[in-house]
């Protein structure tokens, strides 16, 4: 208990716990729910939380981006794909192994205990001086400078997704059920 | 507790966790938008981790800033090519279950 719970700050830090607890309970609904609808509610309580989390990192405009991209769109359309291909039986009973589920739960356990643990037992050095405040303006700036070129390669990318989404749903279907 | 959120170790941790959270969904769910929503949670997982160093240990703040915004726009690309796919499965298929395509299984 570092600060106490009716300051500004210690308002701050129940908020933030707010936030975790919404990323981690959205992301393990996201994972086990039973019905595919449910898991993407699950996957946009999660985005939800971790837009949060993008604001408490001093970046406002990424919690933004968050938010309109995932929660907006990638969510949404992730809904419409399962309304049109809808699995009626999601899990068919005896084809579950629960030996897999198992191994799969372990090796998950085995990744999580090792990642925290090299971000545990690692000493972060950190820079005293920044070379800038890390605001939208700054966010421009360096997308127009030094990161142009990723800029332009990353809009060549999203229009041959769209282009091969569009060629790739259309193909094979006929035209009297179309 | 209540000053977790100036701690890089709470973010590596809900990384980490998001990580291996999704690690575990796409070994555990059949169908393949499963699978897909489970990747969105290991891309998040990453961002947050590029967000959290970019705020407290970087130079240039803007740098892990940007390098989510990338993140962003290929999982917005990749999610559309998938379900795509998906639908393209689901159409000749009938079902999006991942045990079903055994067209190529000798």
């Amino acid at each position: 208990m570092g600060a106490a719970l009716f300051t500004a700050e210690g308002l701050t830090g129940l908020v933030f716990l707010v936030l975790i607890a919404t990323t981690v309970s959205g992301a393990l609904v996201a994972t086990n729910a039973k019905r595919l609808v449910r898991s993407v509610a699950g996957l946009a309580l999660c985005f939800i939380g971790v837009a949060g989390l993008f604001y408490y990192l001093n970046s406002p405009f990424i919690a933004m981006m968050e938010m309109l991209i995932y929660v907006g769109a990638v969510c949404v359309a992730i809904t419409f794909a399962i309304m049109l291909a809808e699995p009626r039986n999601e899990d068919k009973p005896g084809k579950q192994s629960g030996i897999g589920a198992f191994f799969g739960f372990f090796a998950a356990g085995l990744i999580f205990w090792g990642v925290a643990s090299i971000g545990k037992n690692t000493t972060w050095v950190s820079v005293q001086t920044k070379v800038n405040d890390g605001s939208v303006t700054e966010i421009g700036k360096a997308l127009l400078t030094s990161y142009s070129l990723v800029f332009e390669l990353i809009s060549v990318v999203l229009l041959v997704a769209i282009i091969g989404a569009l060629v790739l749903a259309r193909t094979g279907r006929s035209k009297n059920n179309a | 507790m209540l000053d977790l959120c100036n701690d890089l170790n709470t973010y590596l941790m809900i990384g980490a966790f998001l990580f291996a959270t999704g690690f575990y969904g796409i070994l555990q769910r059949r169908s393949l938008i499963g699978m897909l929503i489970s990747s969105e949670l290991i891309l998040s997982g990453a961002s947050l981790n590029f967000m959290a160093f970019s705020r407290f240990l970087a130079p240039d703040p803007t740098m892990g800033q940007i390098f989510t915004l990338f993140i962003m726009g290929i999982a917005a690309a990749e999610a559309a090519i998938a379900l795509s796919i998906v639908i393209a499965v689901y159409r000749n298929y009938k079902s999006i279950d991942s045990e079903d395509l055994t067209d190529l299984k000798g």
